[in-house]
């Protein structure tokens, strides 16, 4: 109930900011917003001892029970962790924009699109019915749209936030699709249900391998795995701590926590092993090379975010096998890999949102964050300094920093991975640690750039537009909490392990709940094994590299290096609008004729080939009434005049014709029992051509048609086949009654309605709403004329509708 | 009867369709208008001709022609006349505007 409310808590204080925001028109508005996170965030870390205690919370809203979606939300160990994340960065997030962010930007809208991001973040992690799950989903990708683009007369940022909307909406949809497919395979929405139910599953079902591959494409899109990741560097167009917030600590993790969640379902097989492991440790590597060779600190630090998530999402890949291996010391190496990851995610989390604070620091004090121009900052803001110290030292792997565990460890799952035979393939086998451990080479490389190319060196003042000083104090805050986390989880890192991360093992390890050393014991100095020479290989080549910089550096000018996905994406864009342009350009042609040719070539289709689909052409003449002389000639008048009206010379004489038609009618409701209609037909006739007759006064003779012969031939065609076949339908129906008439019904009309006409009664009675709305018609077409016939467009207005 | 006026209904259709495929604004109202016809005695048809009385009760008992598809039309015909009217009116106000009744040279703004 309290998790229920809590998602909704966000959305609920996000309708006040506007309001609030018109009384209350300075930064400090951000203190209001600012209470929402920090109260979330106690309300769960109340929770945490007693999920560390192995309770769970559930709790469900009926919603749509028919269609098997309801409102669940779960609090478990997996669940705690990215709510922690979500409600406490947000809290230094928001904490760190009422610094950042000057008075005159809309801030009302920036906090209402943060807020509603949180909750759409609370409600991905909370929900349990993987229908809400994704709705929850689109709406982080809508506000992270709306974040992104939030200085929308920036073109960048236009473009980058509809490059992350269409990416990760894409793979959301695909994700859609898995989840259905899922549900077809297991009769469940619910997550705690499907896994439940996983065991009785058929895995060699194509079913369940597509629904596998289809929302690892919502997980890979979403947390910028390779070939998805383009979208990420774009994204640093959004002000810094919303790159700080969704595009490093949260947003981007939704893909991971999908991998993690699904992992008792999708775990232990082959195909989502090498494919999570693989991505994962490709991404790894193409971030922290690409990382290298940014100027632009930011967008370093967007390559540096798309490598430490392929580090996370590789160690979730190798963990992944724990679920089906029943050999235990196996078993314990594929854990304890899954338990780096979700460490790492954590540590992550601290450091990197430190160094987006810092560079967002630099870029407010001095104006600029190309690399190019900094330099010597350390004497003037040795504050900011020692933070981009402690999280660029973190992010290498470094001692005394929470990095150098989780790094440590992941080395170990790759050298462990190694010496199985599990991974069967050999070659695969020494790639992973090699490619692991350059990509850590490159990691160490850009951690290095940050701080050294900006905060030692020259001081480069003159190629700065502002005089480099520390920030005010409140902006340094937020950044100093984070770096002591570094600090403190480095020295304390098993309160973490045994309050945070046991109950997110068992979250994702259901059936290894009982397993003894589920949750290793973290520690500093292992004696010296592979993993520490593996360290100590990176600072020493890192260092070389990074000493020599300059004169590999033209290796990114290569020919293949300069290929790149971006460029893809472009061109696969602008030619499908080009395209799509095109293809609409060719038949949307203005024509009216078109358009009636489109409509009657499908009509001519639809029942050309709905008669031979029943292929039944009955025709039954045989209750036929009988037809008397004067009927047929006022038919064979009716037709000749008809015919006629196609050769008109004249237009008065087609008018004429059409009277003839119309007066042909009425005598024709005559004979067939019908005075009302004879009479009604006779006064709108006369009233039709008169209006005819009035109009040509005002329009031209018409003129021979200058149509093209083939043209006519085609319209002749059309004509003659929509003719022919409304003819045979007609004779269809009349032979084949299918129900019985209802209109004895209305024979009682003197009893029901009080009228002797039935027809009358029918009208004014029975369906006397039908005439209402009848009237409204007429009512609405009497406006229309008086309006195109009195109303004259003015001047200006005409211009403005040709613009 | 029933089939000879089908087969009036048919040649009407092909007449309506004919015209309103043209370029001409007045013979695209002209057709919808035939088109209205066509389809009143289709409506009429499917009800039966002939079947029985008019549809006023006069006596005790009696049979009568079926009266719903009547007040269908009765409906039909004042709304055709509403769109014919409507119909005219717009060609006259585009042809004050533009001075062309000639369809194909109506074609949009180049803009849109």
């Amino acid at each position: 109930m309290i998790v229920l409310l809590a998602i909704f808590f966000p959305f609920f204080m996000a309708f006040f900011v506007p309001f609030l925001y018109k009384r209350i028109h300075s930064k400090h508005i951000g203190w209001f917003v600012l209470l929402v996170p920090i109260l979330l965030f106690i309300l769960l870390a109340s929770f945490v001892p007693s999920v560390a205690g192995g309770a769970h919370y559930t709790y469900t809203v009926q919603w749509i029970d028919s269609a098997g979606i309801n409102f669940t939300t779960n609090l478990d160990g997996l669940s705690m962790i990215f709510g922690l994340l979500i409600t406490g960065v947000g809290s230094l997030v928001i904490l760190y924009s009422i610094y950042y962010l000057s008075e005159r930007e809309a801030l009302g809208r920036f906090y209402v699109y943060l807020l509603m991001f949180m909750g759409a973040m609370l409600g991905v992690v909370f929900s349990d019915n993987v229908m809400v799950l994704y709705v929850f989903w689109e709406l982080t990708s809508i506000s992270s749209f709306l974040l992104i683009a939030f200085w929308y007369h920036r073109k960048q940022s236009r473009y980058g936030a509809k490059k992350s909307m269409l990416i990760t909406v894409s793979g959301g949809v695909a994700m859609l699709a898995g989840f259905l497919m899922l549900h077809t395979l297991t009769g469940t929405f619910s997550l705690r249900e499907i896994v439940d139910e996983v065991g009785n599953l058929d895995k060699t079902d194509p079913l369940f391998y597509m629904a596998m591959i289809l929302i690892l494409l919502g997980a890979f899109t979403k947390s910028a795995q390779f070939p998805f990741h383009i979208w990420l560097p774009d994204a640093m167009e959004a002000p810094t701590p919303v790159s700080a917030y969704l595009h490093s600590a949260t947003m981007v993790k939704a893909g991971i926590y999908l991998v993690a969640r699904f992992t008792p379902i999708f775990g232990g097989e082959t195909v989502w092993f090498y494919s999570v492991t693989c991505v994962g440790i490709f991404t790894l590597f193409w971030g922290s090379f690409n990382a290298v060779r940014q100027t632009d600190l930011k967008a370093l630090l967007a390559y540096s975010t798309i490598s430490q998530l392929g580090l996370i999402m590789s160690l979730l890949g190798i963990g992944s096998m724990a679920v089906s291996d029943s050999n235990e010391s196996n078993v314990l190496i594929f854990t304890a890999a899954t338990f780096a990851g979700l460490f790492h995610l954590i540590n992550h989390s601290t450091f990197k949102g430190a160094l987006f604070m810092v560079v967002g620091i630099v870029d407010h004090e001095l104006g600029t964050r190309d690399i190019r121009r900094l330099g010597g900052l350390m004497s003037f803001m040795p504050l900011t300094f020692t933070v981009a110290l402690i999280g660029s030292f973190s992010m290498a792997g470094l001692p005394p920093f929470n990095g150098f565990l989780s790094k440590e460890m992941f080395f170990e799952a790759v050298v462990q991975l190694s010496r199985l035979d599990l991974v069967s393939n050999g070659a695969l086998r020494i790639l992973i640690p090699v490619v692991a451990w350059v990509a850590s080479v490159f990691t160490f490389i850009y951690s290095m750039i940050i701080v050294f190319k900006t905060f030692l060196g020259m001081p480069q003042s003159e190629r700065v537009d502002k005089e480099a000083h520390e920030p005010p104090i409140g902006m340094l805050v937020a950044p100093f909490v984070l770096s002591f986390l570094v600090i403190g989880i480095f020295i304390f890192p098993n309160g973490i392990g045994r309050y945070l991360l046991t109950p997110a093992m068992t979250a994702v390890f259901p059936m290894h709940r009982d397993l003894k050393g589920l949750v290793p014991h973290i520690s500093a100095w292992h004696g010296v094994n592979p993993q520490l020479l593996m360290t100590v290989g990176v600072i020493v080549a890192g260092s070389l590299l990074y000493i020599s910089l300059k004169k590999w550096k033209k290796v990114y000018a290569l020919g293949p290096l300069r290929w790149n996905l971006d460029s893809i994406y472009n061109f696969v864009l602008t030619k499908t609008e080009s395209g799509s342009n095109m293809l609409t350009g060719r038949y949307m042609t203005g024509y009216l004729r078109d358009y009636f040719v489109y409509i009657f070539s499908f009509f001519i289709a639809v029942a050309v080939g709905g008669l031979f689909w029943i292929g039944n052409l009955e025709i039954d003449l045989s209750k036929d009434a009988a037809v008397t002389v004067n009927e047929y000639i006022i038919i064979a008048v009716m037709m000749l005049a008809g015919l006629s009206i196609l050769v008109a010379k004249s237009r008065k004489t087609a008018i004429l014709l059409n009277g003839v038609l119309g007066y042909s009618i009425a005598i024709l409701f005559v004979v067939l029992r019908a005075p009302d209609l004879a009479l009604t037909q006779i006064v709108v006739e006369t009233v039709t051509t008169v209006l005819f007759l009035l109009c040509f006064y005002f329009l031209p003779e018409w003129k021979r048609e200058d149509t093209k012969r083939s043209t006519k031939l085609v319209n002749g065609f059309i004509a003659v086949a929509v003719g022919s076949i409304v003819t045979i339908l007609a004779l269809m129906v009349q032979g084949n009654k299918l129900f019985t008439s209802i209109s004895f019904y209305f024979e009682d009309a003197y009893r029901l309605a009080g009228g002797k006409n039935i027809v009358n009664t029918i009208l004014g009675d029975f369906r006397a709403f039908d005439t209402m709305l009848e009237v409204v018609v007429l009512f609405i077409a009497g406006i229309g004329v008086f309006s195109l016939i009195k109303l004259k467009a003015k001047k200006g207005e005409k211009d403005i509708g040709n613009q | 009867m029933e089939t000879l006026i089908t087969l009036l209904v048919g040649v009407l259709v092909t007449i309506a369709v004919y015209l309103l495929l043209s370029k001409n604004m007045i013979r695209v109202i002209l057709g919808t208008a035939i088109l209205s016809h066509a389809i009143h005695l289709l409506i009429l048809t499917m009800g039966g001709l002939k079947k029985g009385g008019v549809p006023l009760i006069q006596g005790e008992s009696g049979s009568y022609t079926d009266a719903l598809p009547q007040a269908l039309i009765l409906t039909a015909i004042v709304i055709s006349f509403a769109v014919t009217a409507f119909l005219l009116v717009l060609a006259y106000r585009t042809y004050k505007e533009t001075g062309s009744d000639n369809l194909d040279a109506l074609r949009g703004v180049n803009d849109e």
